[in-house]
């Protein structure tokens, strides 16, 4: 963590990100309005005191819904990572430490996936799913597993020849034992810029698909879904895209500095 | 002969760690002498061939004393003024050949770059120049030679051709850093009698950097001790080895095994 | 020459599994499109009579085999929701897409080479420093994002051209390419970001080379060093990067095409994806995948044609 402070790229990925996060938490617990409140009176306002970021089409706080749409966004992106994260880990680990003939037909596979273009596979995976923030969730998960498990496959392989796995395995500990504990805490900040490049991919992804309309549904909230709403009152009150757009590209810029400043992509 | 280049009180402080290289070192060549800095890794006998051959990025140094050839002083002139000796003035050939040629070009352009830039000859006599180069430093058939890449060639193959590519121009000095260390023996003392034809057949003075005394003793009439920035011996290379006056000096003849002390 | 051999033959076997698991990837949604077909006229001897009409009804490699044969002539299918040849429904939206995504693959060439070896002559100066937040800022902008705000300043506001009348390439060759010239912008811009700092990069690391000091040694400016020397090297996993990056641009045309009108594929994929259209939604992945295929497949062959190491090797 010291080394990487030290990294420009990683301290403004960091404050970008930090702010991010905190102005989600905090709109777990309180928004300046409720988001989904609508009023008449204050249809497609311009920005202003009152509302931040103005309101759209039914007089709703745009400030309050980019909050909860990001923190949606957020949490669906956090979740598909998780899971391409631990999928990963344990193809990946299981194939590097073990090697031989299933490893090596994985890693073909995880390479011929890794050459397509993933909103591609999203779409495909959607169609089979069905549309859904669950779907989403699960379709991006999995599409992240090929990627980890490479990473992870990659690091095992080359830990597994080192001297203190050798003193390990002199010492009698099993092979779960010498994988889980020996060698998985060694290639957590390899992890690190990859689970970074991952959230950054994970919250492109919701918000393009949810933009198409396969993705998040109403009346779930996500920043990709505001878009697609916005976009039909780009004349009227642009402000309802811009700072939506301005929420993705922050989410998206802070993840990709960090991963950047941590030696990634 | 007057003096070609003069080295007074040159000093060297990267700016980056704030620590001084060269500690205000001095020597004089004269035109086709052949000179040899010896001294152990890290002794600054690359920085000062760097500081010479004007290699070092301005950017990242101060340097103060005068470095003076041909009667212009490299470290005030202008860039372009020290890119017109970069070259004709002084060649250099380093001690990597397989890294210091580009591997994406072919070698008789490298060979004919010099040319390129500081002449206007056309385009048939780089080639006949290049080839006559790439023949006399030994290479067989330079025709074909010519327009393979690096990698089609043996590594002492690919030293000769960075002389050629260092002498087709003809230079007054030629900076050779380390020229044979990574070669085999074999082949080590082929280039060694190599440089030493081409110094006297075309005048051209010799700056020989090596950690090895006895690569220095076969090519070069005189030399310079440096030990930590500083030059520490400077003499005839054969009254040095008679009779070394430096402690260090001693220790790096006594570094020497007895049965190759009278190569 | 055996290595293009070889490539070609895994590029053959790789179009073959594709074309499988596409298939396949289909077949395991459930449902019996003949609802959907018939609707209110549905009853089971008429669902029947269609089931064989489509082809449904053999086993799952006859249908495999029957499917691929009708791709490769040209004939994929009928559309459920169309009830027509998807070949007819997909009539003049593959030229669409083809034109969005090679004119923005293009326009990413034209923006991030330059900029690239601008990035890493300016190294070190606050004009270097200033176009690396710039760009990084532009790398994590989504193209359909980009698309609204061209949409919002060069259509609405300033009225450079009309938001959602695409004219098509049969009536006006350059109508259609001034239309098109906005979201092809915004699907190469984030991409030529990218592309730059990759190159930016190679270049920095071939700096630091040994051959570099060898061509300084010979009197080359720093410009004629970067032009003559470091950029065919630095290039070499650019254009790797750049042949592969055509499928980023085709996938990054399928969501712009959504913020333009643009009637390509695009929008084809996603109303067949809503409407379970699937004979139309596995057509055009099929089509899209082998076009990412052959273009990795191309960039291999590129690369080492490229490299003379690999080349005469």
């Amino acid at each position: 963590m010291k080394q990487y402070l030290k990294n420009k790229n990683f301290r403004a990925g960091l404050l970008i990100t930090g702010i991010m996060i905190l102005a989600i938490l905090i709109g777990l617990v309180w928004t300046p309005y409720d988001p989904n409140a609508m009023s008449g009176s204050e249809k497609l306002q311009g920005p202003s005191g009152a509302h931040l970021f103005g309101t759209d089409n039914f007089g709703r706080d745009i400030f309050s819904r980019v909050i909860q749409g990001a923190g949606a966004t957020f949490l669906i992106a956090a979740a598909a990572v998780a899971i391409g994260l631990i999928v990963g880990l344990i193809v990946g680990g299981l194939t590097g430490f073990y090697g031989g003939v299933l490893d090596e037909v994985l890693m073909r596979i995880a390479d011929s996936i890794l050459a397509f273009p993933s909103i591609l596979l999203a779409l495909v995976m959607i169609a089979i799913l069905g549309k859904g923030k669950y779907n989403i969730i699960i379709a991006l998960g999995i599409l992240f597993v090929p990627s980890f498990a490479r990473i992870v496959r990659t690091e095992v392989a080359k830990q597994k020849n080192t001297d203190y796995v050798r003193n390990a395995r002199l010492m009698g500990a099993s092979n779960m034992r010498i994988l889980f504990l020996h060698i998985m805490p060694n290639i957590i900040p390899v992890l690190l810029s990859s689970v970074a490049i991952g959230f950054n991919n994970a919250v492109l992804s919701e918000a393009s698909m949810s933009y198409l309309g396969v993705g998040v549904q109403p009346p779930d909230p996500s920043l990709g879904r505001l878009l697609s709403e916005a976009q039909g009152y780009l004349f009227q009150a642009p402000w309802y895209a811009i700072f939506t757009g301005v929420a993705i590209i922050l989410l998206i810029l802070g993840f990709g500095l960090l991963a950047d400043g941590m030696g990634g992509e | 002969m007057g003096d070609m280049l003069t080295v007074k009180d040159l000093r060297v402080t990267f700016l980056d760690n704030n620590k001084e290289a060269l500690h205000g070192i001095s020597f004089t060549m004269q035109e086709g002498e052949r000179l040899g800095l010896v001294g152990e890794s890290g002794s600054g006998k690359t920085v000062t061939a760097m500081a010479i051959t004007g290699l070092i990025e301005r950017s990242r140094v101060t340097v103060t004393g005068d470095v003076v050839f041909e009667g212009m002083d490299l470290h005030r002139c202008s860039r372009s003024q020290l890119r017109s000796i970069q070259g004709p003035g002084m060649g250099v050939v380093f001690q990597e050949p397989m890294n210091s040629l580009n591997p994406l070009i072919k070698v008789g352009y490298q060979v004919e770059e010099t040319l390129r830039i500081h002449t206007k000859k056309t385009p048939e006599e780089r080639r006949k120049l290049a080839i006559d180069a790439l023949d006399r430093v030994g290479l067989p058939n330079p025709d074909e030679i010519y327009s393979k890449y690096p990698h089609q060639l043996s590594g002492g193959q690919r030293q000769r051709a960075m002389i050629a590519a260092a002498m087709v121009i003809h230079p007054k000095l030629l900076i050779c850093d380390e020229p044979t260390t990574a070669l085999d023996v074999s082949v080590q003392a082929k280039i060694l009698k190599l440089l030493k034809e081409l110094s006297d057949e075309y005048k051209v003075g010799i700056l020989l950097i090596s950690h090895d005394l006895l690569v220095v003793k076969q090519l070069c009439e005189n030399v310079a001790v440096m030990y930590k920035g500083n030059i520490v011996e400077q003499g005839k290379t054969l009254d040095i080895f008679n009779a070394p006056k430096d402690e260090y000096t001693r220790q790096l003849m006594a570094a020497i095994p007895k049965r190759r002390r009278h190569e | 020459m055996t290595y293009v051999l070889k490539k070609t033959g895994v590029l053959i076997v790789s179009l073959i599994l594709i074309s499988l698991l596409a298939f396949l990837a289909f077949q395991i949604i459930p449902g019996d499109p003949t609802t959907k077909l018939l609707g209110t006229d549905w009853t089971p001897e008429r669902a029947e009579a269609l089931r064989e009409q489509l082809g449904l009804n053999g086993n799952i490699f006859a249908r495999y085999f029957q499917w691929l044969k009708g791709l490769l002539s040209g004939d994929p299918g009928i559309s459920y929701s169309y009830f027509m040849p998807v070949k007819e429904v997909m009539q003049g939206k593959i030229q669409v897409t083809a034109a969005l995504s090679l004119l923005s693959w293009f326009l990413v060439m034209l923006f991030s080479i330059p900029l690239g070896i601008l990035l890493a002559r300016f190294q070190g100066s606050h004009l270097e420093r200033a176009g690396i937040v710039l760009n990084q800022v532009f790398m994590a902008v989504p193209p359909f994002f980009l698309g609204m705000l061209f949409t919002y300043l060069f259509g609405l506001l300033l009225k450079w051209f009309t938001p959602g009348a695409y004219v098509p390439f049969s009536d006006s060759f350059w109508g259609a390419t001034g239309y098109m010239a906005f979201p092809a912008l915004a699907v190469a811009i984030p991409k030529a970001a990218k592309t730059a700092k990759l190159l930016r990069s190679s270049i920095l690391n071939e700096m630091n080379k040994a051959y570099v000091r060898t061509a300084y040694s010979r009197g080359n400016s720093r410009w004629a060093v970067l032009r003559d020397h470091v950029l065919r090297n630095a290039m070499l996993p650019v254009i790797t990067y750049l042949a592969m990056s055509l499928a980023d641009t085709v996938a990054g045309s399928i969501i712009v095409e959504q913020v333009f009108a643009l009637p390509g594929l695009g929008r084809l994929l996603l109303s067949s994806i809503g409407n379970r259209d699937f004979p139309v939604a596995q057509c055009i992945v099929v089509i899209i995948a082998f076009v990412v295929v052959f273009m990795n497949y191309l960039a291999d062959i590129v690369t080492q044609y490229v490299d003379p190491r690999v080349r005469l090797n």
